[in-house]
C-alpha cells in the first residue's frame, strides 16, 4: 500500500516536472475520449429522438405499402402490374380482418398553402376518419372531418401545430379559408402538437384532409397510397400482419412463391429496424473512437520511449541508489496511466460539453450515458497500460552502470 | 584495530569478455576496510579502480571472488537483491551530481526513502531525515531550491546528503570534485572529512593526488591489480568545514 503510494509520488513528481510536454502528450487521449463521450451521447440522442418519433405514430401502428419486401435483394421496385392497392382492399380489410380495430387509407403531396398574403409549403396528407384514432393524434381546437366530408370529397382541412404558426400567427384559424394549389379549403380543426424533429423534421408542419379531396382535387390518381391500420391489441399486431397479408395476396391473386407485391410495416419493425440502425451506427462511432484512443495511446507510447532516453541518466541514478527494475518499471507506467486517466477525464468532460452544446441546438433530449463515461474512463487507462508497458519495461532493463554514464 | 571490517574482499576478479578477447578488469584484489575509514582508490584510467567501484558500489558483480559488505556476502547477489543493498548500505555520489532536474533539494534526498524496502516512512519522517541531513550539509535554509538554483558545490553537498540519508554503511564517492573549482573541492572534502570525523566510512575514488591526500588511507590500483594500499602521511585537512 505504501509501495503504491510511493510509486503514485514518484510519477506525479516526474509528472510535474514536465508539465506542458505532459499536457501535450494527452492532447491524442483528451480527443479520443471526447469523441467516444460526445459521438456516443450523440448518438444516443438521436436514437431516442427517432423512437420517440415511431412510437408518436400510434400504438399497434401498420402501414401497408405496395411494392417488394425483398430486402436483401435488389427488388425495391414499386409498382409491379398488380402490387398498386385498390380502394376495394380498404374495405376488405376494414370488413374481413377481425384483429384490426382501424383502417384508413392515406396519401401524400407536397404544396404550397395560402393564407391572405401568407404562404406555407407544407406536406399535406390524406386521410380517413379513423386516422386520429389510428395515430393517436387528436385535434386539440375545432373539430376532425367526418365520414361524409371523406365521401363528398369535401374541402375541409386540420392543419397542424407549425402550419398555424406560420399562418395565421396569433389568429384565430378555425373557420378561415385557406387555398391548397389554389384550391379553396375551409379549416375546420387544428391537431395537437406533436413536437419533436429529427435531421430538421417537423411533425407538426403537416395539413391533414380528407383523403378523397385530396386524390381527387388536389392529386387526380386513382389508386391508394398507402394503407394505415391499428390492431385491436399489441398482442394483434402480428395476427393482423398475417391475416392483412393473406388477404391481399387472395384479392391481388399472387400465386403461391409470387412476391406479395406490397409492405406491411408494423411499429415495431419500425423500431427494430431503427435499433439496427442505430446499432450499425454505433459501432461506427465506436470504431472512430478506438481508432482515436489507438492514436492517443501510440502519442503516449512515442512521448514515454522519448522520455526513457531523455531521463537515462536519472533511471541511472535511482537504480544507484536502490530502485529496482520493478520499481522503474511501475514508475513509468503509472506515470503513462496517469497522463491517460488525466487525459481522459479531460476528454469525458469535453466530451459531455461538447454533448450538451449539440443536444441544445438539435433539441434532443440529453443522454450523458454512465456506461460510455465508464467505458471511455476504463479504456484509456488500459491505453496507458498497453502503450506506457514497452517503455516502462524498457526502462526498468537499463544496466545502472550504463545508465549512470549515458551523456 | 581492524575487529570491525566494513568490507572484507578476498581474490577479486571481474572479467569482461568482448567478442574473442578476455579483459580482466580487476585481476584477484584482496583488501579489507575497516569501519570509520577514509580510503582513497586511486589508479589512471584503464586501471580497474572504476569496475572496483562498480563492485563495491553492487552496481556489478565480480566473475570470482569473494565480497562481504557489512556481514553480507553481496557477490552472488541478483539484481534485485543487490537493489535492495545499494538502498540500505551504501551512499552515492557522483561526480556529475545526478541530482533530478526541477526537484527541490529536499525531495532529492528523500529520493532514496521512497526506495527502501525496510523501512516505510511517512511523509513527515522522509521530511525530518532529509532535513536532518540537508543540516548537515549546511544547506538547510536552501531546502526548496532546485538544482538550477544551486552552484556546483551546493548540488554536490545536496547529493551528499542524499547519500547520507538511509545512514549508509559506506559513502562511495565517485571523483565527487571532477566538476568544481579547487576552493569548492576543498569545501566537499572538509564534508567528507567532518563526516568521517563523526566515524562514517568513507571511500573516494579519484585520480587527483592531493584530493586523494584527504583521505587516511590510499590504495592504488594498476592492470586491475592493488600495487600499493598505503597510509597518508601528510594529510590534508580542509581549511573550510561545514
Amino acid at each position: 500500500m505504501r509501495k503504491t503510494t510511493n510509486t503514485l509520488k514518484v510519477a506525479f513528481r516526474a509528472l510535474a516536472r514536465n508539465k506542458m510536454r505532459s499536457i501535450l502528450t494527452t492532447l491524442g487521449i483528451i480527443i479520443g475520449v471526447a469523441c467516444v463521450v460526445a459521438t456516443i451521447g450523440i448518438g444516443e440522442g438521436a436514437r431516442l429522438q427517432t423512437e420517440n418519433q415511431l412510437r408518436s405514430l400510434g400504438t399497434n401502428f401498420l402501414m401497408i405499402m405496395p411494392g417488394s419486401t425483398t430486402s436483401g435483394g435488389a427488388r425495391t421496385g414499386f409498382g409491379m402490374a398488380n402490387s398498386k392497392l385498390q380502394d376495394a382492399d380498404v374495405e376488405a380489410i376494414r370488413r374481413e380482418v377481425g384483429s384490426v380495430a382501424y383502417v384508413s387509407a392515406a396519401t401524400r403531396t407536397v404544396a404550397q398553402v395560402v393564407y391572405g398574403n401568407q404562404n406555407w409549403s407544407t406536406s399535406i396528407q390524406g386521410g380517413e376518419v379513423d386516422w386520429p384514432l389510428i395515430r393517436s393524434w387528436n385535434v386539440a381546437e375545432g373539430q376532425f372531418f367526418t365520414d361524409q366530408d371523406n365521401r363528398t370529397a369535401a374541402k375541409v382541412c386540420v392543419l397542424g401545430r407549425s402550419v398555424v404558426t406560420n399562418l395565421f400567427g396569433d389568429e384565430d384559424p378555425i373557420g378561415k379559408i385557406v387555398r391548397i394549389k389554389n384550391v379553396p379549403f375551409k379549416v375546420v380543426g387544428v391537431l395537437e402538437a406533436k413536437g419533436g424533429s429529427m435531421m430538421g423534421q417537423d411533425q407538426d408542419d403537416v395539413v391533414l384532409a380528407p383523403y378523397e379531396t385530396v386524390r381527387k382535387k388536389l392529386q387526380g390518381s386513382t389508386s391508394v397510397g398507402t394503407i394505415l391500420a391499428s390492431a385491436i391489441s399489441n398482442e394483434m399486431v402480428a395476427l393482423a400482419q398475417e391475416e392483412i397479408t393473406a388477404l391481399l395476396r387472395q384479392r391481388h391473386r399472387i400465386t403461391r412463391g409470387q412476391d406479395d407485391g406490397f409492405m406491411i410495416r408494423s411499429q415495431t419493425e419500425m423500431l427494430a429496424q431503427a435499433e439496427e440502425q442505430s446499432k450499425t451506427m454505433s459501432y461506427l462511432l465506436w470504431s472512430i473512437a478506438g481508432v482515436s484512443l489507438l492514436v492517443g495511446g501510440l502519442g503516449i507510447m512515442n512521448i514515454m520511449l522519448v522520455s526513457v532516453t531523455e531521463r537515462t541518466r536519472e533511471i541511472g541514478t535511482r537504480m544507484a541508489i536502490g530502485a529496482k527494475g520493478r520499481d522503474i518499471r511501475s514508475q513509468f507506467l503509472v506515470e503513462a496511466v496517469v497522463l491517460a486517466v488525466l487525459g481522459g477525464s479531460a476528454g469525458i468532460g469535453l466530451g459531455i460539453g461538447i454533448q450538451k452544446i449539440v443536444a441544445q441546438v438539435a433539441a434532443w433530449p440529453v443522454s450523458v450515458q454512465g456506461s460510455a463515461i465508464g467505458l471511455a474512463f476504463a479504456f484509456s487507462a488500459i491505453v496507458g497500460v498497453v502503450f506506457g508497458f514497452y517503455p516502462a519495461l524498457k526502462a526498468s532493463r537499463l544496466d545502472p552502470i550504463e545508465a549512470l554514464r549515458y551523456e | 584495530m581492524k575487529d570491525v571490517n566494513v568490507i572484507e574482499i578476498r581474490d577479486l576478479t571481474r572479467i569482461y569478455t568482448m567478442g574473442e578477447n578476455e579483459v580482466r578488469a580487476l585481476d584477484g584484489v584482496t583488501l579489507s576496510i575497516a569501519k570509520g575509514e577514509f580510503v582513497a582508490v586511486m589508479g589512471p584510467s584503464g586501471s580497474g579502480k572504476s569496475t572496483f567501484m562498480n563492485i563495491v558500489g553492487c552496481l556489478d558483480r565480480p566473475t570470482a571472488g569473494s565480497y562481504v559488505l557489512d556481514g553480507i556476502d553481496v557477490a552472488t547477489l541478483d539484481r534485485d537483491e543487490r537493489a535492495e543493498i545499494r538502498n540500505d548500505k551504501i551512499g552515492f555520489v557522483f561526480q556529475s551530481f545526478n541530482l533530478l532536474p526541477r526537484t527541490s533539494a529536499i525531495e532529492n534526498v528523500e529520493l532514496p526513502l521512497l526506495y527502501s524496502g525496510k523501512h516505510h516512512y511517512s511523509d513527515a519522517e522522509m521530511r525530518a531525515r532529509a532535513m536532518a541531513c540537508l543540516e548537515k550539509v549546511g544547506l538547510g535554509k536552501r531546502w526548496d531550491h532546485t538544482p538550477a538554483q544551486l552552484s556546483g558545490g551546493q548540488q554536490q553537498r545536496v547529493a551528499i546528503a542524499r547519500s547520507l540519508v538511509n545512514d549508509p554503511a559506506i559513502v562511495l564517492a565517485d571523483e565527487p570534485t571532477g566538476n568544481l573549482d579547487s576552493k569548492t573541492s576543498e569545501e566537499v572534502m572538509g564534508i567528507f572529512q567532518g563526516l568521517n570525523e563523526e566515524g562514517r566510512t568513507v571511500i573516494l575514488i579519484t585520480h587527483e593526488s592531493d584530493i586523494a591526500e584527504f583521505a587516511k588511507r590510499i590504495l592504488h590500483f594498476k592492470d586491475g591489480k592493488l600495487v600499493s594500499d598505503e597510509v597518508v602521511k601528510s594529510r590534508r585537512r580542509a581549511e573550510v568545514h561545514a
